[in-house]
């Protein structure tokens, strides 16, 4: 009976609460209901995934629209005279160079992961190993460091950066290894406390000096944290706006995506709504190609990050 | 077997060090120092005492109008981000098939930078109004309306996440027992799965919390601040301050001190608040 009434439609469902209260009627109806609740569930599901996906469709579907009829006819479909081809994303190439902001993008955002998650481990390490009140210290002005909004620091920051030279693109991979720090030697940290004392101490009576036992045997342990390190950091610094803007400014050719991406729109009032819609669609391609392509780890980085902060 | 290491210090910490020192330490320091002077460059500073602070909170500095909206929108983000979060967390740990599929669709915008996100709602929100023929810059409350729904798109999947994991780490004796106990679902969520999963709660409220109130590139992108400044946040108002009105730069500096101790006052607070209602399994 109760494997009958989960294989029946949802119409025949209702029945069993007709009827009479012996056990397996009873039984029956609570299968049934737990069903109608699931449909219910999925339901929400499937309209939630409408509103996540909906943004993202309606920018992919308005970049092939001209420029008017994106302001005139929001919602219609690209078809007929509405269409334009990729004359939109032609026009947006043109109008910011957009491809030149990727590539500096991509050299930024590398550059900058590997350095961070390269010499934060190391930092992390040598502060949980070696205990002095200095260490200490310097523990936690790296906690403190990731309370701090930006603009407090804003200002000095890009004046320290014009001084030395740093406003071009290597001199962002200095800053964003500062900025990283906090979070990623605080991530580090937590997990180096974790790895037993024992087998470095059996390295080092092996033959190992200090700076052989990190490289050979604890750096190796580190790298699941070091996925998770590196993902969180390529997400803020890929999509960071503030620092590259005001740091390297827009009378450089090392702009990025989202700085080129503003100063399309914020300059002159996103006059050219086909070429935006064409560009936000292109700033969000890598992204989402990127996710897909390593989602399992974003989510757990995600997870990692959270559970340690 | 340590004390080996430690003369090994340059080669481990000097790298981070110094991009920690020039990116962070050095500027947290010259900053507090110019807050309290009156500089277009950081080298023509002159000490001007308190003189910043008191204008900062004057009138036509928009900086108290630019907190108090700050202030409300992290209200109500907090509040929204975190009931609609749990829920589908909830409802994606029940055992549904098909939920990595949905987990994967609600995380995605969170990679979506904060600028390109602000241009996708702005057109979104502008191509809705058009037909009541007005726009998201016209009234303060669509501008206020349009910040809210684009948090909640952007941050729901993160602290879902988040949610879920703190779910997924409640052992099911204990919501068995109760259940057997005559608990209805309720009462069991209410009477033990909350208290078990609030170090998820403390985490999702740390981060919703900073981040609503650090709002910057959406802030931009969306309103930036049309109408006359009255959608204009915190973090904006100050980098405006800084940047498009000159003289005003340790005005600016000065808002930015005053933001980064509410900042940490209410991340402090709530970190201590909420650790103290976790319980241990």
């Amino acid at each position: 009976m109760s494997t009958a009434s989960l294989s029946t439609t949802s119409t025949h469902s209702t029945m069993p609460t007709s009827s009479t209260t012996s056990p397996v009627a009873s039984a029956g109806s609570k299968s049934a209901s737990a069903r109608v609740s699931h449909a219910v569930l999925y339901a929400i599901l499937v309209a939630l995934t409408a509103v996540f996906i909906g943004p993202l469709l309606f920018i992919l579907v308005n970049s092939f629209k001209g420029r008017f009829f994106i302001a005139d006819a929001p919602f219609a479909l690209p078809l007929g005279e509405y269409w334009v081809g990729i004359q939109n994303y032609i026009n947006g190439l043109e109008e910011t160079n957009f491809f030149t902001a990727a590539g500096w993008s991509f050299f930024i955002t590398i550059l900058s992961v590997i350095v961070i998650v390269f010499f934060c481990a190391m930092t992390a390490y040598y502060i949980t190993r070696i205990k002095t009140w200095w260490t200490n210290a310097l523990y936690l002005l790296f906690v403190f460091s990731m309370v701090v909004p930006f603009q407090m620091v804003m200002f000095p920051t890009v004046k320290i950066a014009d001084i030395l030279n740093l406003d071009n693109p290597l001199g962002m991979v200095v800053l964003y290894l500062g900025f990283g720090a906090g979070l990623s030697v605080f991530i580090f940290s937590g997990f180096v406390k974790s790895i037993p004392l024992s087998i470095e101490e059996a390295a080092m009576i092996d033959g190992c000096g200090p700076v052989k036992n990190y490289f050979l045997v604890v750096m190796p342990m580190l790298k699941p944290v070091m996925i998770t390190v590196a993902i969180l950091n390529a997400m803020w610094v890929w999509n960071d706006y503030l620092l590259p803007y005001l740091v390297i400014g827009l009378s450089t050719p090392y702009k990025t995506i989202p700085v080129v991406v503003q100063q399309l729109v914020g300059s002159r009032g996103a006059n050219d709504m086909g070429a935006l819609m064409a560009m936000l669609v292109l700033a969000i391609i890598p992204i989402v190609v990127f996710y897909l392509a390593s989602q399992k780890h974003i989510i757990e980085g995600v997870v990692a990050g959270a559970v340690k902060g | 077997m340590l004390k080996s290491l430690k003369r090994w210090g340059a080669l481990f910490m000097g790298p981070t060090l110094v991009s920690f020192g020039l990116a962070f330490l050095a500027p947290f320091f010259i900053g507090l120092y110019l807050s309290l002077c009156e500089f277009t460059t950081v080298t023509d500073a002159s000490f001007v005492g308190l003189k910043n602070y008191f204008t900062a909170f004057s009138e036509g500095q928009g900086f108290v109008q630019a907190l108090l909206f700050t202030a409300a929108v992290t209200v109500i983000a907090v509040i929204t981000v975190n009931v609609f979060a749990f829920a589908i967390a909830y409802i994606l740990t029940r055992k549904l098939s098909g939920t990595n599929f949905f987990r994967t669709v609600f995380f995605m915008p969170n990679l979506i930078g904060g600028i390109v996100l602000g241009y996708t709602w702005q057109t979104i929100f502008n191509a809705i109004l058009l037909h009541w023929n007005t726009t998201l810059v016209t009234n303060a409350t669509y501008g206020f309306v349009g910040i809210i729904i684009l948090l909640n798109w952007q941050m729901v999947g993160y602290m879902m996440i988040i949610y879920i994991a703190g779910l997924q780490s409640v052992p099911p004796e204990l919501t068995e027992a109760a259940e057997i106990d005559g608990a209805g679902r309720w009462t069991v969520l209410r009477h033990v799965t909350i208290p078990m999963v609030m170090p998820s709660i403390t985490i999702c409220l740390f981060l919703t919390l900073s981040n609503s109130f650090k709002l910057y590139d959406q802030n931009l992108a969306l309103t930036n601040g049309q109408p006359l400044d009255m959608t204009e946040m915190a973090a904006l108002n100050i980098v405006n301050t800084v940047y498009n009105r000159i003289g005003f730069e340790g005005v600016g500096q000065a808002k930015a001190v005053v933001f980064f101790l509410i900042v940490s006052a209410i991340a402090f607070i709530q970190l201590r608040a909420t650790r103290g209602k976790e319980v241990e399994a």
